[in-house]
């Protein structure tokens, strides 16, 4: 901009091109003064202690090497029995879940349950459910059942209520109407509208949503065990306690292995009914 | 004839496999002046598009030999390669804009070989640049578009947007890969005679890829015919005569 | 699925399949309740000590505000600087995950890594990182980090991979330098739904953040945990209620945002 002190006769006429208008702009910057200043506050505030930053990547390595080679003779029996009891809470959960889910998605959906009432009342158990976590509902049910499997499986299956009703109650007003139209003309009762009216139609999201949570309790409920409530998650803990990191390091690559295969058979299954 | 290779296009040998054993160009040589339209015809799939591609190299020749004005263009990488390829506008047959940019960033998209990565990340184009931008947005027709997007524009609209794209390259030569084949007749010959009338007046050189044998006659000084890979005709629209489009394109029920 | 060629004379054809299929899975039921050791007299003690819980959290006691709010701020700066470090790392991560721009010897290898990243759960990668770096919100961070590059990392690739390549050939046609290329013809394809993505990880690490805590990675989740050892329920309700409450604030804000950007 300096180097054109010399007037140009022909700046008047020379056109201007900016990409955004100026309050476009300013609307910008202020965006991006927000973030900067959020992120500025959360550097500044937060408890980090510089030595332990300076230090994380040897004790990471530390700890990696600590972990290699995992001792695989600890698998078998105790992660061994661990892991099935995590896979019994998450396919128990789910089901579990399900039961829960059914009526509450069948209050939520406006074209099922005509009652307005009733279907904020649902529509909020399904947001409570929904926002609390499963660890937080896992802590819960400890308090409640006391530490082991039993709290973890309804930990599973309260958190899950929450996802399976709302995508439930989605799948059910989104049917045709005409089916169960022409079942309730023939005077079909209420029970036989459902059956032969609604759940063909719903069917397909009932299965894919079900293998869907499924898979994501399959990967929480291996965590429950660390405030006490089953699984394998128990195993990690004490492994980690006792500072025993090849065992942990076993238990880490069992999880995996249990993930990646819970993923691979839902995306088999799910390929096959679709 | 070592005159005319030093200003202007030569090609010697040139070759393109995409399956090795199949070439899709057989050895093709052409000489390209460094003024006027060479319209280059011929059925679809016999390799128009792969020579095009093969000069600024968004296609990799087999084997063969590209100069420009002398300079090698086979054999180039890296920056070599960008400078040379801000050397050769391109216009495409789907017009090829950033369809979420606006018409002005598009025209800019040329300069981008020349302006260094600050200034093209801020939009900061020297004055000269945007000046010159609204000069060829002028030229076709479209400078109250300037902040307009480019999906709202119609085909037409957006390859005049692409020509001057091209343009706005300073280009030593224009390849044009069939780019009226998605225009109606209309729209065809209006951008046609625009796309003519920019580049003589710029003293560009000009390859056009075409399928209308029609638009060929009527905007090129020169008519290359291609057939399974090479060089079948060459010459004048008036020496093209209907023994050399059976010739081209075969059979000649169609004719 | 053999059934449909006998429902062609029956008009009913009993589905034996459907329901060997539900009488298996209640009798798995059934199996894994005793397993797990799950009983009546067991769900019975539950309920009334349900019962004795809710009376205990009622009314949620909001004295200790200050310990609340301190943790609060804590995982919100947690979930801001995870998502700010998690977005910068996935940009690149993406790019090279992405396979129509990255050679396959960068793609394959980055996609394992992401794929790592995600696989893990972000509370077991939290107690590793407590485990090196020590307690506090440091460990929070980093574990929150991973699992964001985890998540968006592969949407930016899939949503890199989804581009029209036509631009993108036009703009090194004009001898563009590689950033240039990545700057015009790739990013305005893909930055609104970038923000989207931003938006949406910002969210679930809010959610994430009030979390970690009770492994000991810094935030709400540390105080709620200690409440909870401490029987504190009315404590516990408390913070649950204000960790609900910017759930349900956050969800807002980013659907509104993600509305007024579309």
């Amino acid at each position: 901009m300096s180097a054109t002190s010399i007037p140009d006769p022909a700046a008047p006429l020379r056109r201007e091109w900016r990409r955004f208008t100026p309050a476009q702009r300013l609307s910008r910057w202020l965006v991006w003064l927000v973030v900067v200043a959020a992120l500025a506050w959360a550097v500044r505030s937060i408890d980090i202690i510089p030595e332990f930053l300076a230090d994380a990547p040897e004790q990471m390595a530390d700890l990696l090497v600590r972990m290699w080679p995992p001792d695989l003779a600890h698998y078998y029996p105790a992660v061994h029995a661990a892991l099935i009891e995590t896979l019994h809470i998450a396919t128990l959960g789910t089901i579990l879940a399900f039961a829960l889910a059914v009526p509450v998605a069948l209050l939520a959906a406006r074209n099922v349950c005509p009652l307005r009432p009733l279907n904020v009342l649902a529509q909020f158990i399904l947001v409570a459910s929904r926002s609390v976590n499963s660890l937080v509902w896992a802590l819960i049910f400890v308090a409640i059942f006391g530490p082991g499997a039993a709290a973890g499986t309804f930990a599973i299956a309260f958190r899950s209520v929450g996802f399976v009703g709302k995508l439930l109650s989605e799948a059910l007003e989104e049917t045709a109407p005409g089916p169960a139209e022409a079942l309730r003309a023939a005077g079909a009762p209420w029970g036989a509208v459902m059956l032969k009216g609604f759940w063909p139609q719903v069917q397909p999201a009932f299965w894919g949503v079900a293998l869907f949570r499924w898979d994501i309790n399959v990967r929480e409920s291996a965590v429950l065990g660390l405030v006490g409530a089953g699984g394998i998650g128990v195993v990690l803990d004490d492994a980690i306690n006792y500072f025993q990191w090849d065992r942990v390091a076993t238990v880490l690559l069992a999880i995996l292995a249990v993930v990646v295969v819970a993923e691979v058979v839902v995306t088999r299954i799910r390929a096959r009914l679709i | 004839m070592s005159a005319a290779a030093q200003r202007g296009l030569e090609i010697r040998g040139l070759v393109k496999e995409y399956q090795p054993g199949k070439p899709v160009l057989r050895g093709l040589d052409l000489d390209v002046a460094a003024e006027g339209i060479t319209a280059v015809i011929g059925p679809s799939g016999t390799g128009k598009s792969t020579l095009i591609r093969c000069i600024n190299r968004l296609v990799e020749p087999t084997a063969g030999e590209i100069r420009l004005h002398g300079q090698a263009l086979t054999g180039l990488r890296g920056r070599a390669l960008r400078l040379a390829r801000r050397r050769i506008g391109m216009v495409f047959q789907e017009y090829n804009l950033v369809e979420r940019l606006s018409v002005m960033e598009n025209v800019l998209c040329g300069r981008l070989g020349y302006t260094p990565l600050w200034r093209a990340w801020l939009r900061r184009y020297p004055p000269a640049d945007i000046e010159r931008a609204f000069d060829l947005l002028d030229a076709v027709g479209l400078s109250e578009h300037a902040p307009r997007r480019a999906d709202a524009l119609s085909g037409g609209q957006r390859q005049r947007v692409g020509i001057a794209r091209a343009l706005m390259q300073g280009p030593d030569l224009l390849l044009a890969d069939e780019p009226t084949s998605s225009l109606d007749p209309k729209t065809a010959v209006e951008v046609l005679e625009l796309l003519v009338r920019l580049t003589g007046a710029a003293r560009v050189p000009v390859i056009l890829n075409i399928h209308n044998v029609e638009l060929a006659r009527r905007f090129a000084q020169r008519i290359i015919g291609m057939a399974g890979g090479v060089i079948v005709f060459d010459g004048p629209p008036e020496a093209l005569e209907p023994g050399h489009l059976r010739l081209i394109y075969g059979g000649e029920d169609w004719l | 699925m053999s059934g449909a060629a006998a429902a062609a004379r029956q008009a009913f054809a009993p589905n034996w399949g459907a329901r060997l299929g539900l009488l298996a899975l209640a009798v798995y039921a059934v199996f894994a309740a005793t397993q797990l050791d799950l009983n009546w007299a067991r769900l019975a003690a539950g309920f009334g000590e349900g019962g004795r819980f809710l009376a205990r959290m009622f009314p949620p006691n909001f004295t200790r505000w200050e310990l609340l709010l301190e943790g609060m701020l804590e995982s919100l700066q947690i979930a801001a600087l995870a998502s700010a470090l998690g977005i910068l790392i996935s940009l690149p991560l993406g790019l090279m995950a992405a396979r129509n721009l990255s050679p396959w010897f960068i793609a394959v290898p980055t996609r394992a890594f992401i794929a790592l990243c995600r696989s893990l759960h972000y509370v077991i990668v939290a107690i590793l990182f407590v485990k090196a770096l020590g307690f506090g919100a440091l460990a929070g961070v980093a574990a929150l980090t991973i699992a964001s590059m985890g998540f968006i990392a592969k949407l930016f690739a899939e949503a890199i991979e989804e581009i029209s390549m036509k631009p993108v050939e036009a703009v090194r046609a004009a001898g563009a330098p590689g950033a240039s290329v990545l700057l015009y013809a790739v990013l305005p394809q893909v930055a609104s739904r970038f923000v989207g993505f931003c938006l949406y990880q910002l969210d679930s690490n809010l959610r994430n953040s009030t979390l970690v805590g009770i492994v000991g990675a810094g935030g709400i989740g540390g105080t709620l945990f200690a409440a909870f050892k401490r029987f504190d329920y009315d404590f516990v309700c408390a913070i649950l209620l204000t960790i609900i409450a910017l759930i349900f604030l956050a969800e807002v804000v980013s659907g509104r945002v993600r509305a007024a950007l579309r």
